[in-house]
């Protein structure tokens, strides 16, 4: 096998850190793409083939809740990659195929066209899809939100005066509720929590993004639990909630959550569990890498598993990837980060804020809206929520994060500087 | 290599900045990237391609020449 001339911050092994002749990557969306695209850039010159199960030229998701809906974004405007970039990776593309089961020893990917593909490296790169309503197969009018077609069809029933009902005030709840009440609906958002995001965010912080949707004149109804939908002549009708009640919806939007892609790897001997499973390098097993949505790795930063469904981390785990496939054997240890645009709310996350112990506001203050929450994780700085809050403060946090300052310095520190 | 930068498309996440602080940084009011050095010197180029791919919105062009 060729084995690249940069390759020195590498151990190499046997069967791991020689360079593989060819490498297959399953999912052509930021992850899958930034891996093939990295490992040309690191000077790749084996076979590459990239399986997307969508017909679509790789796209990016993150605007299918915000500017696809509002109209200030074309479809052309999602592509990743124009056609001619992509053309230069020298890539065996094939879009439109589901990978359908993976041979480990026999290192051959099935796909759904009945061909298989065999692999010296397999990056699995395959997402995540959105959690659905029971009953709701083929009701008109219910919409999740992944797929350019889900966004481009919510986006035709985006009228002004209609009603909506958005269930579930995550971030993809509240993103398109922020967008439908732009565009002139009336909308209903429903949310089993008592304050939406405090799992993730804390409860302060979740409360004032409550008050900005209400402020927006959207009708946020929390602690209540969605029984199923109403439709008749199979157009949605509206929603019944546990209580018997009903709120009524000319559409449904369904923002609770996502799975990972993973059925197609089930029996394989791959280790499956919410996620497909890595360690510090994204290697699931010999020549088996994940990148993106579906992985859950050990991030070495936090000391933590974790599975990230963000655009910014495909992006990087898709590189750290392709290095350790070329030999690397470098720990990917991120800090990770999303946005969310929410009416004029910029939202910035930083870090790991799950099972955080303490959240204190360390700038600006909850009520003007333009604040930076510090979230506290034993002795550590964990993480940060900025909102509205100017770039420069948000970096000297976001490096305090990456470089594991105590709580008691990082806390101290910047308000001695402030 | 030439870069260029889309500033509507531009979601002010600051990676670029973190990545290759000599060509990129961000507008003080609403974050938007400021392109420093649309031709960076070649010891750069390896930060800028990084900071292109991991973009989130995709808003940085590179031309290698």
């Amino acid at each position: 096998m060729p084995v690249l001339g940069h390759q020195a911050d590498g151990v190499v092994t046997a069967g791991v850190g020689s360079v593989p002749d060819r490498v297959v990557v399953v999912g052509a969306s930021a992850a899958g793409l930034a891996t093939a695209e990295s490992l040309r850039r690191l000077g790749y010159e084996g076979e590459i083939t990239l399986v997307g199960n969508e017909p679509h030229l790789p796209y990016d998701r993150p605007p299918l809740s915000k500017q696809i809906l509002t109209g200030e974004l074309d479809p052309d405007g999602l592509l990743l990659r124009g056609r001619a970039d992509l053309d230069a990776l020298g890539l065996d593309l094939r879009l439109g195929e589901t990978a359908t089961g993976v041979d480990l020893p026999g290192r051959t990917v099935t796909l759904a066209s009945g061909t298989t593909v065999g692999y010296d490296a397999l990056v699995v790169a395959t997402g995540a899809r959105a959690r659905r309503l029971p009953g709701t197969e083929g009701v008109r009018g219910v919409h999740v939100l992944r797929t350019l077609e889900d966004a481009l069809t919510l986006r035709e029933r985006l009228r002004p005066g209609r009603r909506l009902v958005v269930v579930g005030a995550g971030f993809i709840g509240a993103e398109v509720a922020a967008a439908a009440r732009g565009l002139g609906l009336l909308v209903t958002m429903l949310e089993p929590a008592q304050v939406p995001l405090a799992h993730a965010v804390g409860a302060a912080v979740g409360r004032t993004l409550t008050r900005a949707h209400r402020d927006h004149g959207v009708d946020l109804r929390t602690g209540v639990t969605v029984d199923g939908v109403l439709s008749r002549g199979g157009e949605v009708t509206g929603v019944r909630l546990s209580d018997g009640s009903e709120v009524a919806g000319q559409d449904v939007v369904v923002g609770i959550g996502s799975r990972p892609n993973t059925e197609w790897l089930a029996g394989s001997g791959l280790p499956l569990d919410d996620g497909l499973v890595c360690d510090e390098h994204c290697m699931a097993a010999p020549r088996v890498y994940a990148a993106g949505d579906v992985a859950r790795w050990h991030n070495p930063l936090f000391g933590a598993t974790m599975r990230i469904e963000h655009r910014t981390n495909a992006a990087e785990q898709g590189l750290a990837v392709a290095r350790n496939l070329l030999g690397a054997r470098r720990p990917f240890a991120p800090v990770p980060y999303f946005w969310s645009d929410q009416y004029d709310l910029k939202i910035q996350a930083y870090g790991h804020l799950r099972g955080h112990d303490k959240v204190e506001i360390v700038d600006g203050d909850l009520d003007s809206r333009r604040f930076l929450a510090a979230y506290r994780n034993g002795d550590h700085l964990a993480g940060v929520v900025a909102v509205n809050t100017p770039p420069k403060t948000v970096r000297a946090w976001r490096s305090a994060i990456a470089t594991r300052q105590p709580w008691s310095a990082a806390v101290g520190n910047t308000r001695a500087s402030a | 290599m030439q870069v260029a930068v889309n500033v509507p498309k531009c979601v002010a996440s600051g990676q670029c900045v973190l990545i290759a602080p000599e060509v990129f940084d961000q507008r003080d009011d609403d974050g938007m990237v400021v392109l420093l050095d649309d031709s960076p010197a070649p010891e750069y180029h390896d930060g800028v391609r990084e900071a292109a791919l991991v973009c989130p919105s995709s808003a940085i062009r590179l031309t290698e020449s």
